[in-house]
Protein backbone atom coordinates (compact mmCIF):
# COMPACT_ATOMS: atom_id res chain seq x y z
CA UNK A 1 0.00 0.00 0.00
CA UNK A 2 3.10 2.40 -0.15
CA UNK A 3 3.31 2.17 -3.76
CA UNK A 4 4.22 5.17 -6.07
CA UNK A 5 2.90 4.84 -9.40
CA UNK A 6 -0.06 4.72 -10.82
CA UNK A 7 1.08 1.77 -12.99
CA UNK A 8 2.62 0.03 -9.70
CA UNK A 9 -0.52 0.50 -7.83
CA UNK A 10 -2.92 -1.17 -10.87
CA UNK A 11 -0.39 -3.67 -10.54
CA UNK A 12 -0.59 -4.12 -7.07
CA UNK A 13 -4.76 -3.75 -7.61
CA UNK A 14 -4.53 -6.44 -10.15
CA UNK A 15 -3.08 -8.95 -7.36
CA UNK A 16 -5.01 -8.03 -4.98
CA UNK A 17 -8.40 -8.72 -6.84
CA UNK A 18 -6.81 -12.07 -7.47
CA UNK A 19 -5.60 -12.67 -3.95
CA UNK A 20 -9.33 -12.43 -2.20
CA UNK A 21 -10.62 -14.54 -5.05
CA UNK A 22 -7.94 -17.31 -4.73
CA UNK A 23 -8.54 -17.42 -1.28
CA UNK A 24 -12.02 -17.03 -1.73
CA UNK A 25 -12.42 -20.27 -3.96
CA UNK A 26 -9.79 -21.76 -2.22
CA UNK A 27 -10.97 -21.72 1.39
CA UNK A 28 -14.75 -22.33 -0.16
CA UNK A 29 -13.51 -25.89 -1.47
CA UNK A 30 -11.49 -26.79 1.95
CA UNK A 31 -13.85 -24.67 4.40
CA UNK A 32 -10.18 -23.56 6.38
CA UNK A 33 -9.34 -20.29 5.41
CA UNK A 34 -5.95 -20.66 7.22
CA UNK A 35 -4.59 -23.18 4.82
CA UNK A 36 -6.01 -21.09 1.95
CA UNK A 37 -3.50 -18.26 2.94
CA UNK A 38 -0.81 -20.98 3.57
CA UNK A 39 -0.98 -22.37 0.52
CA UNK A 40 -1.85 -18.95 -1.80
CA UNK A 41 1.42 -17.51 0.23
CA UNK A 42 3.84 -20.40 -0.86
CA UNK A 43 1.96 -20.32 -4.74
CA UNK A 44 3.27 -16.04 -4.81
CA UNK A 45 6.31 -17.17 -3.90
CA UNK A 46 6.80 -19.79 -6.64
CA UNK A 47 5.51 -17.52 -8.69
CA UNK A 48 7.98 -14.49 -7.63
CA UNK A 49 10.80 -17.59 -8.39
CA UNK A 50 9.94 -18.45 -11.58
CA UNK A 51 7.11 -15.81 -13.63
CA UNK A 52 10.45 -13.55 -13.84
CA UNK A 53 12.95 -16.70 -15.82
CA UNK A 54 9.95 -18.31 -17.67
CA UNK A 55 7.59 -15.56 -17.89
CA UNK A 56 4.22 -14.71 -17.22
CA UNK A 57 1.80 -17.95 -17.57
CA UNK A 58 -0.92 -17.33 -19.64
CA UNK A 59 -3.62 -17.75 -17.02
CA UNK A 60 -1.51 -16.24 -13.63
CA UNK A 61 -4.66 -16.98 -11.98
CA UNK A 62 -5.17 -20.47 -12.57
CA UNK A 63 -1.51 -20.82 -12.52
CA UNK A 64 -1.37 -19.63 -8.95
CA UNK A 65 -4.59 -21.89 -8.27
CA UNK A 66 -2.83 -24.93 -9.10
CA UNK A 67 0.10 -24.22 -7.10
CA UNK A 68 -1.67 -23.38 -4.00
CA UNK A 69 -3.77 -26.47 -4.18
CA UNK A 70 -0.71 -28.59 -4.79
CA UNK A 71 0.64 -27.14 -1.44
CA UNK A 72 -2.62 -27.75 0.66
CA UNK A 73 -3.00 -31.22 -0.75
CA UNK A 74 0.94 -31.63 0.28
CA UNK A 75 -0.45 -30.12 3.71
CA UNK A 76 -2.58 -32.14 4.42
CA UNK A 77 -1.33 -35.34 3.43
CA UNK A 78 1.65 -34.35 6.30
CA UNK A 79 -1.25 -34.01 8.64
CA UNK A 80 -2.53 -37.84 8.29
CA UNK A 81 -3.54 -38.09 11.98
CA UNK A 82 -6.99 -36.51 10.78
CA UNK A 83 -7.48 -39.06 8.06
CA UNK A 84 -10.89 -38.36 7.56
CA UNK A 85 -10.50 -34.76 7.52
CA UNK A 86 -7.87 -35.24 4.91
CA UNK A 87 -9.73 -36.91 2.94
CA UNK A 88 -12.45 -34.60 2.13
CA UNK A 89 -9.88 -32.40 1.81
CA UNK A 90 -8.15 -34.21 -1.38
CA UNK A 91 -11.18 -34.66 -2.02
CA UNK A 92 -13.14 -31.20 -2.94
CA UNK A 93 -9.50 -29.95 -3.76
CA UNK A 94 -9.09 -32.75 -6.91
CA UNK A 95 -12.82 -32.48 -7.67
CA UNK A 96 -12.56 -28.78 -7.72
CA UNK A 97 -9.22 -28.93 -10.20
CA UNK A 98 -11.31 -31.05 -12.83
CA UNK A 99 -14.22 -29.02 -13.08
CA UNK A 100 -12.70 -25.62 -13.18
CA UNK A 101 -11.66 -23.87 -16.57
CA UNK A 102 -8.33 -23.06 -16.69
CA UNK A 103 -8.50 -19.05 -16.83
CA UNK A 104 -11.80 -18.98 -15.21
CA UNK A 105 -11.87 -19.10 -11.41
CA UNK A 106 -15.12 -17.74 -10.37
CA UNK A 107 -15.50 -14.54 -8.05
CA UNK A 108 -16.88 -16.42 -4.53
CA UNK A 109 -15.30 -13.35 -2.51
CA UNK A 110 -18.81 -12.38 -1.40
CA UNK A 111 -18.90 -15.75 0.19
CA UNK A 112 -15.97 -15.24 1.96
CA UNK A 113 -17.61 -12.46 3.29
CA UNK A 114 -20.40 -13.90 4.52
CA UNK A 115 -18.68 -16.56 6.21
CA UNK A 116 -16.23 -14.09 7.67
CA UNK A 117 -19.37 -11.76 9.25
CA UNK A 118 -21.25 -15.15 10.42
CA UNK A 119 -23.45 -14.34 13.49
CA UNK A 120 -20.79 -17.53 14.59
CA UNK A 121 -17.92 -15.20 14.61
CA UNK A 122 -17.17 -12.52 17.62
CA UNK A 123 -18.80 -8.96 15.97
CA UNK A 124 -15.32 -7.34 16.70
CA UNK A 125 -13.26 -9.41 14.42
CA UNK A 126 -15.41 -9.37 11.21
CA UNK A 127 -14.34 -6.32 10.30
CA UNK A 128 -10.79 -7.63 10.81
CA UNK A 129 -11.15 -10.98 9.00
CA UNK A 130 -12.95 -10.01 6.08
CA UNK A 131 -9.30 -7.32 5.82
CA UNK A 132 -7.22 -10.34 6.25
CA UNK A 133 -9.03 -12.78 3.50
CA UNK A 134 -10.59 -10.81 1.06
CA UNK A 135 -7.27 -7.95 0.86
CA UNK A 136 -4.74 -10.20 2.27
CA UNK A 137 -3.93 -6.77 4.63
CA UNK A 138 -1.59 -8.19 7.63
CA UNK A 139 -2.82 -8.22 11.16
CA UNK A 140 -0.03 -5.52 11.78
CA UNK A 141 -1.58 -3.10 9.37
CA UNK A 142 -5.14 -3.70 10.51
CA UNK A 143 -4.30 -3.66 14.40
CA UNK A 144 -2.94 -0.25 13.53
CA UNK A 145 -6.22 0.40 12.35
CA UNK A 146 -8.26 -0.70 15.05
CA UNK A 147 -6.06 0.15 17.55
CA UNK A 148 -5.23 -2.92 19.07
CA UNK A 149 -1.76 -4.24 19.94
CA UNK A 150 -0.50 -6.75 16.59
CA UNK A 151 0.34 -9.79 18.88
CA UNK A 152 -3.10 -9.99 19.99
CA UNK A 153 -5.14 -8.68 16.79
CA UNK A 154 -3.01 -11.49 15.30
CA UNK A 155 -4.03 -14.47 17.66
CA UNK A 156 -7.65 -13.24 17.34
CA UNK A 157 -7.11 -13.56 13.31
CA UNK A 158 -6.25 -17.10 14.03
CA UNK A 159 -8.80 -18.11 16.56
CA UNK A 160 -11.48 -16.94 14.25
CA UNK A 161 -10.21 -18.62 11.15
CA UNK A 162 -9.80 -21.78 13.15
CA UNK A 163 -13.55 -21.23 14.29
CA UNK A 164 -14.58 -21.16 10.67
CA UNK A 165 -13.36 -24.40 9.58
CA UNK A 166 -13.90 -26.24 13.28
CA UNK A 167 -17.21 -25.10 13.40
CA UNK A 168 -18.51 -25.67 9.54
CA UNK A 169 -19.05 -22.45 8.72
CA UNK A 170 -20.61 -22.35 5.44
CA UNK A 171 -18.70 -20.60 2.04
CA UNK A 172 -22.14 -20.13 0.31
CA UNK A 173 -24.78 -17.04 0.33
CA UNK A 174 -27.35 -17.30 2.69
CA UNK A 175 -30.57 -18.37 1.90
CA UNK A 176 -33.44 -15.75 0.94
CA UNK A 177 -34.45 -15.44 4.05
CA UNK A 178 -31.54 -14.90 5.89
CA UNK A 179 -30.04 -12.75 3.33
CA UNK A 180 -31.13 -9.29 4.91
CA UNK A 181 -29.63 -9.51 8.05
CA UNK A 182 -26.75 -11.82 6.96
CA UNK A 183 -26.05 -9.12 4.43
CA UNK A 184 -26.12 -6.34 6.95
CA UNK A 185 -23.51 -8.04 9.00
CA UNK A 186 -21.19 -7.97 6.02
CA UNK A 187 -22.54 -4.65 5.54
CA UNK A 188 -21.53 -3.57 9.67
CA UNK A 189 -17.84 -5.06 8.92
CA UNK A 190 -17.35 -3.07 5.94
CA UNK A 191 -18.10 0.05 7.35
CA UNK A 192 -16.08 -0.81 10.88
CA UNK A 193 -13.14 -1.18 8.27
CA UNK A 194 -14.27 2.27 7.12
CA UNK A 195 -14.90 3.81 10.57
CA UNK A 196 -11.24 2.13 11.44
CA UNK A 197 -9.59 3.95 8.37
CA UNK A 198 -11.62 7.60 8.78
CA UNK A 199 -9.60 8.82 11.92
CA UNK A 200 -6.77 10.00 10.22
CA UNK A 201 -7.56 13.16 8.65
CA UNK A 202 -3.90 14.02 8.12
CA UNK A 203 -3.13 11.15 5.81
CA UNK A 204 0.14 10.79 7.92
CA UNK A 205 -0.97 6.79 8.81
CA UNK A 206 -0.36 5.52 5.66
CA UNK A 207 -2.19 2.12 6.79
CA UNK A 208 -5.33 4.21 7.70
CA UNK A 209 -4.85 6.18 4.80
CA UNK A 210 -5.35 2.67 2.60
CA UNK A 211 -8.11 1.53 5.11
CA UNK A 212 -10.64 3.94 3.38
CA UNK A 213 -9.46 2.99 -0.39
CA UNK A 214 -10.27 -0.43 0.81
CA UNK A 215 -13.14 -0.08 2.42
CA UNK A 216 -14.93 1.30 -0.44
CA UNK A 217 -13.18 -1.27 -2.74
CA UNK A 218 -14.97 -3.90 -0.63
CA UNK A 219 -18.15 -1.79 -1.04
CA UNK A 220 -17.90 -1.90 -5.08
CA UNK A 221 -17.37 -6.03 -4.60
CA UNK A 222 -20.91 -6.25 -2.64
CA UNK A 223 -22.11 -3.71 -4.97
CA UNK A 224 -20.32 -5.50 -8.28
CA UNK A 225 -21.35 -9.42 -6.47
CA UNK A 226 -25.14 -8.27 -5.46
CA UNK A 227 -26.52 -5.05 -7.52
CA UNK A 228 -30.13 -5.27 -6.30
CA UNK A 229 -29.58 -4.72 -2.65
CA UNK A 230 -30.56 -1.54 -1.44
CA UNK A 231 -28.42 -1.48 1.43
CA UNK A 232 -25.20 -2.47 -0.36
CA UNK A 233 -25.84 0.73 -2.42
CA UNK A 234 -26.50 2.58 0.53
CA UNK A 235 -23.43 1.61 2.09
CA UNK A 236 -21.12 2.64 -0.60
CA UNK A 237 -22.74 5.94 -1.23
CA UNK A 238 -22.30 6.70 2.33
CA UNK A 239 -18.53 5.73 2.32
CA UNK A 240 -18.22 8.16 -0.42
CA UNK A 241 -19.75 10.70 0.78
CA UNK A 242 -17.64 10.86 3.38
CA UNK A 243 -14.24 9.99 1.63
CA UNK A 244 -15.48 12.89 -0.73
CA UNK A 245 -14.73 15.34 2.17
CA UNK A 246 -11.57 13.60 3.30
CA UNK A 247 -9.56 16.73 2.65
CA UNK A 248 -11.60 19.19 3.67
CA UNK A 249 -12.17 18.35 7.50
CA UNK A 250 -8.09 19.90 8.03
CA UNK A 251 -7.46 23.57 6.92
CA UNK A 252 -4.12 24.40 5.57
CA UNK A 253 -2.49 24.58 8.91
CA UNK A 254 -3.50 21.65 10.18
CA UNK A 255 -6.78 22.67 11.97
CA UNK A 256 -10.26 20.56 12.77
CA UNK A 257 -12.76 21.86 10.56
CA UNK A 258 -16.46 21.18 11.45
CA UNK A 259 -18.38 19.69 8.65
CA UNK A 260 -20.78 23.30 8.90
CA UNK A 261 -17.05 25.53 8.28
CA UNK A 262 -16.14 23.14 5.13
CA UNK A 263 -15.46 24.63 2.36
CA UNK A 264 -17.67 22.52 -0.40
CA UNK A 265 -15.03 23.57 -2.98
CA UNK A 266 -12.64 21.40 -1.32
CA UNK A 267 -15.04 18.66 -1.80
CA UNK A 268 -14.21 15.62 -4.12
CA UNK A 269 -17.49 16.68 -6.98
CA UNK A 270 -17.25 12.83 -8.70
CA UNK A 271 -16.89 11.37 -5.43
CA UNK A 272 -20.30 12.96 -4.12
CA UNK A 273 -21.99 12.74 -7.62
CA UNK A 274 -21.06 9.04 -7.44
CA UNK A 275 -22.64 8.48 -4.18
CA UNK A 276 -25.61 10.27 -5.52
CA UNK A 277 -26.17 8.24 -8.33
CA UNK A 278 -25.87 4.91 -5.99
CA UNK A 279 -28.31 6.44 -3.26
CA UNK A 280 -30.84 7.03 -5.91
CA UNK A 281 -30.32 3.41 -7.19
CA UNK A 282 -30.84 2.19 -3.95
CA UNK A 283 -33.84 4.30 -3.17
CA UNK A 284 -35.46 3.24 -6.63
CA UNK A 285 -35.91 -0.55 -5.15
CA UNK A 286 -38.45 1.00 -2.10
CA UNK A 287 -37.14 -0.85 0.86
CA UNK A 288 -35.18 1.21 3.26
CA UNK A 289 -32.32 0.38 5.72
CA UNK A 290 -29.98 2.16 8.01
CA UNK A 291 -27.43 2.88 5.65
CA UNK A 292 -29.08 4.35 3.23
CA UNK A 293 -30.50 6.76 5.29
CA UNK A 294 -27.28 7.26 6.89
CA UNK A 295 -26.30 8.18 3.06
CA UNK A 296 -29.30 10.40 2.80
CA UNK A 297 -28.42 12.50 5.84
CA UNK A 298 -24.62 12.89 3.84
CA UNK A 299 -26.51 13.91 1.04
CA UNK A 300 -28.23 16.66 2.32
CA UNK A 301 -25.16 17.97 3.91
CA UNK A 302 -23.29 17.54 0.95
CA UNK A 303 -26.16 19.78 -0.82
CA UNK A 304 -24.82 22.49 0.73
CA UNK A 305 -22.55 22.84 -2.23
CA UNK A 306 -25.26 23.99 -4.21
CA UNK A 307 -27.87 25.19 -1.87
CA UNK A 308 -25.44 27.45 0.06
CA UNK A 309 -27.14 26.02 3.20
CA UNK A 310 -28.22 22.70 4.95
CA UNK A 311 -31.52 21.41 5.46
CA UNK A 312 -31.75 20.57 9.14
CA UNK A 313 -35.58 19.90 8.94
CA UNK A 314 -34.75 17.26 5.97
CA UNK A 315 -31.18 16.16 8.13
CA UNK A 316 -34.19 15.63 11.30
CA UNK A 317 -36.63 13.65 9.39
CA UNK A 318 -33.92 10.81 8.54
CA UNK A 319 -33.02 10.42 11.60
CA UNK A 320 -36.12 10.41 13.21
CA UNK A 321 -36.29 7.20 10.80
CA UNK A 322 -32.69 6.12 11.47
CA UNK A 323 -33.92 6.07 15.39
CA UNK A 324 -36.80 4.14 14.71
CA UNK A 325 -35.22 1.65 12.71
CA UNK A 326 -32.12 1.31 14.96
CA UNK A 327 -32.28 2.83 18.42
CA UNK A 328 -29.27 3.72 18.75
CA UNK A 329 -28.04 6.18 21.15
CA UNK A 330 -25.52 7.33 18.61
CA UNK A 331 -28.36 8.39 16.61
CA UNK A 332 -29.88 9.35 19.30
CA UNK A 333 -27.63 12.42 20.01
CA UNK A 334 -27.32 13.47 15.99
CA UNK A 335 -30.76 13.40 16.24
CA UNK A 336 -30.68 15.80 18.81
CA UNK A 337 -28.40 17.69 17.03
CA UNK A 338 -30.56 18.58 13.97
CA UNK A 339 -33.07 19.22 16.64
CA UNK A 340 -31.30 21.95 18.32
CA UNK A 341 -31.10 23.49 14.82
CA UNK A 342 -34.65 23.27 14.03
CA UNK A 343 -36.27 23.93 17.40
CA UNK A 344 -33.54 25.78 19.44
CA UNK A 345 -31.02 24.91 21.47
CA UNK A 346 -33.51 24.65 24.97
CA UNK A 347 -35.41 21.50 23.16
CA UNK A 348 -32.15 19.68 21.98
CA UNK A 349 -30.22 19.73 25.43
CA UNK A 350 -33.61 18.42 26.86
CA UNK A 351 -33.34 15.77 24.29
CA UNK A 352 -29.55 15.06 25.43
CA UNK A 353 -30.81 15.27 29.32
CA UNK A 354 -32.70 12.30 28.50
CA UNK A 355 -29.92 10.47 26.78
CA UNK A 356 -27.86 11.01 29.96
CA UNK A 357 -29.08 8.21 31.55
CA UNK A 358 -27.48 6.01 28.16
CA UNK A 359 -24.29 4.15 29.89
CA UNK A 360 -22.73 3.87 26.43
CA UNK A 361 -22.50 7.61 26.05
CA UNK A 362 -20.98 8.30 29.39
CA UNK A 363 -17.52 7.74 27.29
CA UNK A 364 -18.80 8.97 23.52
CA UNK A 365 -17.36 12.01 23.05
CA UNK A 366 -19.95 13.73 20.10
CA UNK A 367 -22.71 13.78 23.11
CA UNK A 368 -20.27 15.55 25.47
CA UNK A 369 -19.31 18.01 22.60
CA UNK A 370 -23.00 18.49 21.32
CA UNK A 371 -23.91 19.14 25.30
CA UNK A 372 -20.74 21.59 25.54
CA UNK A 373 -21.88 23.85 22.36
CA UNK A 374 -25.88 23.55 23.64
CA UNK A 375 -24.64 24.59 26.59
CA UNK A 376 -22.86 27.67 25.38
CA UNK A 377 -25.53 28.54 23.39
CA UNK A 378 -28.21 28.80 26.17
CA UNK A 379 -25.42 30.97 28.07
CA UNK A 380 -24.99 28.34 30.77
CA UNK A 381 -21.26 28.88 31.04
CA UNK A 382 -19.88 26.67 34.23
CA UNK A 383 -21.97 23.37 32.65
CA UNK A 384 -20.52 23.52 29.11
CA UNK A 385 -17.19 24.17 30.54
CA UNK A 386 -17.20 21.02 32.32
CA UNK A 387 -18.70 18.97 28.87
CA UNK A 388 -16.39 20.69 27.14
CA UNK A 389 -13.60 18.99 29.28
CA UNK A 390 -15.17 15.91 29.33
CA UNK A 391 -15.43 15.71 25.34
CA UNK A 392 -11.66 17.07 25.42
CA UNK A 393 -10.70 13.98 27.61
CA UNK A 394 -12.19 11.44 25.23
CA UNK A 395 -11.10 12.55 21.99
CA UNK A 396 -8.11 11.16 20.71
CA UNK A 397 -7.27 13.49 17.92
CA UNK A 398 -4.83 16.42 18.80
CA UNK A 399 -7.03 18.42 16.03
CA UNK A 400 -10.26 18.07 17.23
CA UNK A 401 -8.86 18.55 20.85
CA UNK A 402 -7.55 21.52 19.78
CA UNK A 403 -10.50 22.76 18.20
CA UNK A 404 -12.60 22.30 21.73
CA UNK A 405 -10.13 23.59 24.03
CA UNK A 406 -10.46 26.65 21.55
CA UNK A 407 -14.45 26.44 21.54
CA UNK A 408 -14.25 26.44 25.52
CA UNK A 409 -11.98 29.23 25.95
CA UNK A 410 -14.54 31.16 23.54
CA UNK A 411 -17.25 30.57 26.33
CA UNK A 412 -14.94 30.10 29.51
CA UNK A 413 -16.88 31.53 32.75
CA UNK A 414 -14.89 34.51 34.21
CA UNK A 415 -14.61 32.82 37.73
CA UNK A 416 -12.41 30.75 36.47
CA UNK B 1 -20.49 -33.09 9.10
CA UNK B 2 -21.67 -34.26 12.55
CA UNK B 3 -23.26 -31.39 15.16
CA UNK B 4 -24.58 -32.16 18.45
CA UNK B 5 -27.46 -30.39 19.75
CA UNK B 6 -26.92 -30.14 23.44
CA UNK B 7 -30.17 -29.38 25.09
CA UNK B 8 -29.72 -27.35 28.01
CA UNK B 9 -32.73 -26.31 30.23
CA UNK B 10 -34.52 -25.47 33.73
CA UNK B 11 -34.78 -28.82 35.67
CA UNK B 12 -36.96 -26.77 38.16
CA UNK B 13 -39.03 -24.73 36.37
CA UNK B 14 -39.41 -28.14 34.00
CA UNK B 15 -40.66 -29.86 37.07
CA UNK B 16 -43.12 -27.33 38.08
CA UNK B 17 -44.67 -27.27 34.43
CA UNK B 18 -48.58 -28.32 34.46
CA UNK B 19 -49.71 -31.89 33.05
CA UNK B 20 -51.13 -30.41 30.28
CA UNK B 21 -48.30 -28.46 29.20
CA UNK B 22 -45.66 -31.28 29.26
CA UNK B 23 -47.35 -32.76 27.02
CA UNK B 24 -47.40 -30.48 24.85
CA UNK B 25 -43.82 -30.46 24.74
CA UNK B 26 -42.99 -33.93 24.80
CA UNK B 27 -45.41 -34.20 21.41
CA UNK B 28 -43.18 -31.00 19.78
CA UNK B 29 -40.21 -33.25 20.28
CA UNK B 30 -41.66 -36.82 19.59
CA UNK B 31 -42.84 -33.70 15.94
CA UNK B 32 -39.32 -32.87 16.14
CA UNK B 33 -37.89 -36.06 16.18
CA UNK B 34 -39.97 -37.09 13.13
CA UNK B 35 -38.77 -34.45 11.16
CA UNK B 36 -34.76 -35.18 12.00
CA UNK B 37 -35.69 -38.86 11.09
CA UNK B 38 -37.70 -37.75 7.88
CA UNK B 39 -34.48 -35.32 6.50
CA UNK B 40 -32.31 -38.09 7.31
CA UNK B 41 -30.17 -36.16 9.58
CA UNK B 42 -31.08 -38.13 12.94
CA UNK B 43 -27.76 -39.77 13.65
CA UNK B 44 -28.45 -40.72 17.97
CA UNK B 45 -30.70 -38.57 20.38
CA UNK B 46 -31.44 -39.17 23.74
CA UNK B 47 -32.84 -37.38 26.66
CA UNK B 48 -31.08 -37.54 29.97
CA UNK B 49 -32.19 -38.23 33.80
CA UNK B 50 -32.29 -34.84 35.69
CA UNK B 51 -29.59 -33.89 37.38
CA UNK B 52 -30.55 -35.00 40.91
CA UNK B 53 -29.80 -38.30 39.43
CA UNK B 54 -26.04 -37.75 38.33
CA UNK B 55 -23.52 -39.02 39.94
CA UNK B 56 -20.13 -37.71 39.49
CA UNK B 57 -16.31 -39.51 39.46
CA UNK B 58 -13.46 -37.32 39.35
CA UNK B 59 -9.53 -38.20 40.53
CA UNK B 60 -8.32 -35.80 43.49
CA UNK B 61 -4.95 -36.84 45.03
CA UNK B 62 -4.61 -40.08 42.03
CA UNK B 63 -7.88 -41.59 43.43
CA UNK B 64 -10.97 -41.80 41.52
CA UNK B 65 -13.32 -40.12 43.96
CA UNK B 66 -17.66 -40.92 43.47
CA UNK B 67 -19.34 -37.73 44.23
CA UNK B 68 -23.18 -37.61 44.86
CA UNK B 69 -24.63 -34.76 42.14
CA UNK B 70 -23.65 -33.13 39.03
CA UNK B 71 -20.22 -31.82 38.07
CA UNK B 72 -21.07 -28.26 38.33
CA UNK B 73 -24.59 -26.59 39.58
CA UNK B 74 -25.47 -24.57 37.21
CA UNK B 75 -28.87 -22.47 36.35
CA UNK B 76 -29.88 -24.56 33.07
CA UNK B 77 -28.90 -28.26 33.25
CA UNK B 78 -28.06 -30.94 29.82
CA UNK B 79 -31.00 -32.37 29.18
CA UNK B 80 -30.87 -34.33 26.33
CA UNK B 81 -29.10 -34.17 23.09
CA UNK B 82 -29.27 -34.81 19.36
CA UNK B 83 -26.46 -36.01 17.15
CA UNK B 84 -27.46 -34.89 13.58
CA UNK B 85 -25.02 -35.13 9.91
CA UNK B 86 -25.95 -31.73 8.23
CA UNK B 87 -23.84 -30.24 5.60
CA UNK B 88 -22.60 -26.98 7.36
CA UNK B 89 -23.50 -25.03 10.55
CA UNK B 90 -25.97 -23.14 9.07
CA UNK B 91 -27.85 -26.16 7.89
CA UNK B 92 -27.25 -27.24 12.02
CA UNK B 93 -28.24 -24.02 13.79
CA UNK B 94 -31.30 -23.76 11.41
CA UNK B 95 -32.25 -27.35 13.18
CA UNK B 96 -31.53 -25.74 16.67
CA UNK B 97 -33.71 -23.18 15.78
CA UNK B 98 -36.74 -25.98 15.19
CA UNK B 99 -35.85 -27.72 18.21
CA UNK B 100 -38.65 -27.27 21.23
CA UNK B 101 -35.69 -26.88 23.61
CA UNK B 102 -34.88 -23.45 22.17
CA UNK B 103 -38.41 -22.12 23.20
CA UNK B 104 -37.67 -22.70 27.26
CA UNK B 105 -34.18 -23.24 26.97
CA UNK B 106 -30.64 -23.16 24.73
CA UNK B 107 -28.98 -25.12 22.18
CA UNK B 108 -25.65 -25.57 22.26
CA UNK B 109 -24.13 -26.64 18.75
CA UNK B 110 -21.16 -28.54 18.79
CA UNK B 111 -18.98 -29.81 16.12
CA UNK B 112 -18.36 -33.31 16.38
CA UNK B 113 -14.22 -33.41 16.67
CA UNK B 114 -13.29 -35.83 14.09
CA UNK B 115 -10.53 -38.49 15.47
Amino acid sequence: MTSTTPAHRAAERAARQSYGKLIAYLAARTGDVAAAEDGLADAFAAALASWPTRGLPQAPEAWLLAAARRRIIDMARRRRTREAAADRLLLSVEEAATEMHPADVPDWRLRLMFACAHPAIEVAMRGPLILQTVLGLDAAAIAAAFLTAPKAMGQRLVRAKRRIRDTGIPFRLPDRADLPVRLDAVLEAIYAAFGAGWPDPGGIDARRQGLLDEAVWLGHVVVGLLPDEPEGLGLLALMLYAKARRVARRSASGDYVPLSQQDPALWDAAEIDEAERLLQRASSHGRIGRFQLEAAVQSVHTARRSAGRTDWHAILQLYDGLLQLTHSPVVAVNRAVALSKTAGAVTGLAVLDELAQNPRLAAYQPYWAARAELLARLGRRKSADAAYAQAILLEPDTAVRRFLEQRRARFRPNSI
Amino acid sequence: MQYMLAVYGDERAAESTPREQMTEIVNAYMAYTKALQDAKVLVASNRLRPTSAATTVRTVDGQAKVLDGPFAETKEQLGGFYLIDVPDLDAALNWAKRCPGARYGSIEVRPIWVM
